[in-house]
C-alpha cells in the first residue's frame, strides 16, 4: 500500500458516495466521522457556546441530529480551552456524544467586531468581554480546536465581506492559503480531528479558481466554500458555489458555510454541496418564527391566537404532536419555553427537509422533489426567485 | 375529592392521600405535598420532554388566573377547557387566583372586584367575570375569588376585616354561580381563609368559611415576606383548629423548606411549588440535604459534606422578609467563580437529568454566557430536588422523624457545621 493510501486509511473521515443524481450535481453520501456516521446532504444546527439555545443534548439527539457546530472564538474566550480540555473536550463538557464541527470565528461576528486588525500574524480583536486585545493566529485557532476535540475543525481564514471588491479580496485569498498551511502544520491530532480548508476569493471567479487550484493541492479531508452568504447578490452567490463544486474533488465533502434557508439548501445541494450550517432556523425560532414547507409562520402574530392547528399538521416533531399555534401564541406571553418549542420544531424542519432531499437522491427522483418543493414553497411560478431558477437550470432542472 | 389521613401527629401534622381527584376521580395526591407550578400550564422553561425526564411528578398542575385571564376569549371559543387547549393530557388542573411568584401591585381591590396582572396589564375581575373564566378554563378544582391584600405590614385592622368580609361574600356568590353552571359540574371549590396578621380575624374567617360547602381551604395572605414564621405558625395553628379535619388545607405563597416544615407542623397539607422556580431565576441550585437516614457511616460522610456545604452556601444572616429574590442557604449560586472548574454534579446522588448528565462547571458556563439552557437544566434539578424534599417529608412523618428532618433542614438554613 502506498504511503499516501496508508495515511488516508488513518484519516478520521471517510466519505462514501451512496448515490449521485444523474441530472444535477447532487450526491447522497455517508460521511463517517469519529463519533458516528452522518448522512448527507446534512444541515448542522449551530450551538455557538457549547449549547444549542434552550435545547438539551437528549432533545437534539432525539431529533436525529448527527453533527452540530461550536464556535472556537467564543469557547476560547469562555470558558477557555484549558477548562474544556479538563472536561474531556467539548464533547465531554456539553455531554454531546455525536459529532462536532468547530468554526473559527464566524463570518458575521467577524465583520461586526470593532477595531479588527488583520496582519500576516493573525486577526487582532478587542474582546467584547473584558476589552483585552487578543491575537487569533492560525496556530492559536488550531490549538484551541485541538483542546475542544471537535471532529471537524475549520482553518482560520482571512475573511472579507462578500460585498467588498478590489485588492483586499485577492490579498485575503492568498493569505487564507498561507494560513491553511500553517493550520495544517499546527494540527496536533490529524488522526482524530479533521481539518477543512475554506475556499475564498469573494465574488471574483478568477480569484476563486486560483484559490481552488491551490487549496485542492493540500491533503485535507474536506473543503468548505467560504466568504459567501453575507449579503451579496444571489446571482453572484450561486455562481460562486457552482464554480467551487466544479473544481472540488468529488471524493471529499463540500461544506457550504452559513447557508440555511430552505430554498438555498435545496438549490445548493443540486449544485453539489453536502454540508450546511446556519444560525437562522434556531435564531428565528426565538422570535416566534416557525419554518414550514410553505414559508414561515409568525406564531406571535395575532392571527394565530385562535388557530388550533399545529404549526404543521404533517410535522412529527414533539411540538407539533402536542401543541397548537394558539397555545404557543399564548405561551409566548408567559414563558421562555415557547421559544424552545419553536426551536425544536425548526430544527426538526431543517433535518427532515435534508432527510427528504437525501431520500429523493438515493431513489433517483431528486429533480421531481425539487419541483414539488418549489411548488409548495411559492404560491405561483412567477414568484420563484430568479436566481434559484437560473441555478437549477444550470444543472438541468427546468421548473414549469 | 376525599382526604384519607393515615396519621395525625400531635394533633397537627397530617399524613395521607387526597384521593378521587380529576373528573373521573382517577388521580390522587399524597399529603403533605405540593402542586406543580406552571406558567399557563407549562412548568417554567420546560417542554414536555424535559419535564418528563422526571418521574413522580405531582398529579395536580397549578395554573393561575393572572396568566390565563387575558386568554378568556380564546378559551371561550375553544369550548373544551384549558387542559385540552394546552396539551396537558393526564393531569388534574387546579386554578388559583394569583401567581405566587409574582407579587401584585396593591390598591386595586374594591368591594366587588379583585385584579390580576397579565402580559398586557391589569384585568379587573368581578365574581361574574371570575366565574365566566372558570367556566372557560374548566379546571378540576379552583380557588374562590378572594381579597388577600393584607400582607403589607401596616395594614389596618379595618382593612383586614374588610378582606375577610369581602372574601366570604365573593365565596357565597361564586358558589351560587357554581351550582348553576353545567360546565362546572364535578368541579371542586376551595374557600380562601383571610385575616391578615390578626388572630381574631383569622379565626372568624376560618369559622365562617368552614360553614360553606367547600371541598377544602386556601390559606391566603400568609405568604413568605408578609410575616415571620413564628406568627405564621401561630395563625395557622389557630385557623386549622377551626377547620374540618377531613378537608385539605392549601397554604399559598409559602415555599421555603424551613417554612414548609413549620407549616406542616401547624396543620397544612398542600403547598405551591414556585420556590424551585425562584431559585432557578436567580441562577441557583437547591442543594440542601433532607436525608434523615440512620446509617452511621453516612452520618459521618454527611457531617463532612455539611461542613463543605456550610462553606459553600451563603450565610443568610437576618432574613430580609421583603426580598423574595434573595438567595437562601438552601442553594448554591452557580455564577460564583468557585464553580468554574467544579466537575461534580449539582448534588451528588441526585437522579435528575441535569445531575446525571452535566456538571457544575457547565452550568456555571451557561450562566456566565447567559445561555437559555441554564434555565432549563436548573429548573429540572430544582424541581426534582424540591419534590425529593416533599417525599422525604412524608417519609419522616410516617416514621416519626419529623423533628429530625426539621433539625436537619434548620441546620442547613443556619449554615451550621
Amino acid at each position: 500500500m502506498s504511503l499516501k493510501r496508508a495515511l488516508s486509511a488513518a484519516s478520521p473521515l471517510t466519505l462514501r458516495i451512496v448515490a449521485q443524481c444523474p441530472v444535477t450535481k447532487a450526491r447522497a453520501c455517508d460521511l463517517i466521522l469519529p463519533h458516528c456516521a452522518v448522512s448527507t446532504p446534512v444541515f448542522m444546527p449551530v450551538g455557538t457556546q457549547g449549547t444549542l439555545k434552550g435545547i438539551t443534548v437528549d432533545q437534539l439527539e432525539g431529533l436525529g441530529c448527527q453533527i452540530c457546530l461550536g464556535n472556537t472564538y467564543h469557547l476560547g474566550m469562555r470558558p477557555g480551552p484549558d477548562l474544556i480540555e479538563k472536561a474531556n473536550g467539548l464533547h465531554g463538557f456539553m455531554n454531546w456524544k455525536r459529532n462536532l464541527l468547530t468554526v473559527t470565528v464566524g463570518f458575521r461576528w467577524c465583520l461586526l467586531l470593532s477595531s479588527q486588525e488583520v496582519t500576516e500574524e493573525g486577526v487582532k480583536f478587542k474582546s467584547p468581554y473584558d476589552g483585552k486585545e487578543i491575537l487569533l493566529s492560525p496556530e492559536k485557532s488550531i490549538s484551541i480546536q485541538n483542546s475542544l476535540g471537535s471532529d471537524i475543525m475549520m482553518q482560520l481564514d482571512d475573511v472579507v465581506s462578500s460585498t467588498v471588491t478590489g485588492p483586499r479580496v485577492e490579498e485575503a485569498m492568498h493569505r487564507s492559503i498561507r494560513w491553511l498551511d500553517r493550520c495544517i502544520a499546527a494540527n496536533k491530532n490529524p488522526h482524530k480531528q479533521n481539518l477543512f480548508a475554506i475556499i475564498q476569493g469573494g465574488l471574483n471567479a478568477e480569484l476563486r479558481k486560483a484559490c481552488l487550484d491551490e487549496m485542492t493541492q493540500r491533503d485535507v479531508p474536506g473543503f468548505a466554500i467560504g466568504g459567501l452568504s453575507g449579503g451579496e447578490e444571489k446571482d453572484d452567490f450561486w455562481q460562486m458555489v457552482t464554480l467551487s463544486t466544479d473544481h472540488l474533488p468529488r471524493e471529499k465533502p463540500r461544506y457550504l458555510m452559513g447557508v440555511g434557508y430552505a430554498v438555498d439548501l435545496v438549490v445548493c445541494t443540486a449544485l453539489g454541496c453536502d454540508m450546511f450550517d446556519c444560525v437562522f432556523p434556531t435564531r428565528t425560532a426565538r422570535f416566534g418564527s416557525a419554518l414550514v414547507p410553505w414559508g414561515s409562520l409568525q406564531v406571535k402574530h395575532k392571527q394565530y391566537a385562535k388557530d388550533l392547528r399545529p404549526i404543521d399538521p404533517d410535522c412529527q416533531c414533539p411540538t407539533c404532536k402536542r401543541h397548537s399555534r394558539a397555545y404557543l401564541h399564548a405561551l409566548f406571553k408567559s414563558d421562555t419555553a415557547a421559544m424552545h418549542h419553536i426551536t425544536i420544531h425548526n430544527i426538526a424542519y431543517q433535518l427532515t427537509l435534508m432527510r427528504s432531499v437525501r431520500e429523493s437522491i438515493v431513489e433517483g427522483r431528486f429533480p421531481d422533489f425539487i419541483r414539488t418543493f418549489m411548488k409548495r414553497m411559492f404560491p405561483s411560478r412567477d414568484q420563484y426567485p430568479g436566481w434559484a431558477v437560473d441555478a437549477l437550470a444550470s444543472v438541468n432542472i427546468t421548473l414549469e | 375529592m376525599k382526604l384519607e389521613l393515615s396519621r395525625v401527629v400531635q394533633g397537627r401534622s397530617r399524613l395521607g392521600v387526597l384521593k378521587r381527584l380529576g373528573r373521573a376521580g382517577q388521580h390522587s395526591l399524597e399529603v403533605p405535598g405540593c402542586l406543580l407550578y406552571t406558567h399557563l400550564g407549562t412548568v417554567p422553561h420546560l417542554t414536555q420532554d424535559t419535564l418528563h425526564t422526571q418521574s413522580n411528578l405531582p398529579s395536580v398542575t397549578q395554573v393561575t388566573l393572572s396568566n390565563i385571564a387575558e386568554h378568556q376569549e380564546v378559551l371561550e371559543e375553544f369550548k373544551d377547557g384549558f387542559r385540552k387547549f394546552s396539551g396537558l393530557h393526564d393531569t388534574v388542573l387546579y386554578c388559583s387566583l394569583h401567581d405566587p411568584a409574582t407579587p401584585c401591585p396593591t390598591g386595586y381591590t374594591t368591594n366587588k372586584t379583585v385584579s390580576v396582572w397579565g402580559s398586557g396589564g391589569r384585568i379587573e375581575l368581578t365574581v361574574a367575570k371570575f366565574m365566566t373564566l372558570q367556566r372557560a378554563v374548566q379546571p378540576d378544582w379552583y380557588q374562590s375569588m378572594a381579597d388577600g391584600e393584607t400582607w403589607q405590614s401596616n395594614t389596618s385592622r379595618k382593612r383586614v376585616r374588610k378582606s375577610v368580609d369581602r372574601t366570604l361574600a365573593h365565596l357565597d356568590e361564586c358558589l351560587l354561580v357554581h351550582q348553576k353552571s353545567q360546565e362546572l359540574e364535578g368541579v371542586e371549590v376551595f374557600g380562601a381563609v383571610e385575616g391578615g396578621d390578626i388572630l381574631e380575624e383569622r379565626v372568624r374567617s376560618a369559622r365562617e368559611t368552614a360553614k360553606r360547602p367547600v371541598a377544602g381551604f386556601c390559606l391566603d395572605g400568609l405568604q413568605t415576606g408578609s410575616m415571620d414564621q413564628a406568627l405564621r405558625t401561630q395563625l395557622i395553628t389557630a385557623v386549622t383548629k377551626e377547620l374540618p379535619e377531613d378537608k385539605p388545607r392549601l397554604l399559598q405563597g409559602v415555599g421555603r423548606p424551613d417554612e414548609v416544615l413549620e407549616c406542616v407542623d401547624a396543620g397544612v397539607d398542600l403547598f405551591e411549588s414556585f420556590f424551585p422556580f425562584q431559585v432557578t431565576e436567580r441562577g441557583c441550585a437547591l442543594c440542601f440535604s433532607f436525608d434523615v437516614s440512620p446509617d452511621p457511616e453516612r452520618a459521618v460522610l454527611e457531617l463532612d459534606g455539611e461542613k463543605e456545604m456550610a462553606g459553600e452556601t451563603q450565610q443568610n444572616g437576618d432574613l430580609n422578609l421583603d426580598d423574595q429574590t434573595q438567595m437562601t442557604s438552601f442553594e448554591i449560586n452557580l455564577k460564583d467563580k468557585r464553580y468554574q472548574g467544579d466537575f461534580r454534579p449539582l448534588v451528588e446522588g441526585c437522579g435528575c437529568y441535569c445531575c446525571k448528565n452535566h456538571q457544575r462547571a457547565y452550568l456555571h458556563h451557561l450562566l456566565v454566557t447567559n445561555e437559555l439552557l441554564a434555565g432549563v437544566l436548573l429548573m429540572i434539578h430544582n424541581t426534582a430536588h424540591y419534590h425529593g424534599f416533599f417525599s422525604a417529608l412524608r417519609e419522616a412523618l410516617a416514621n416519626d422523624k419529623l423533628d429530625l428532618l426539621k433539625r436537619r433542614v434548620l441546620r442547613e438554613r443556619d449554615g451550621q457545621t
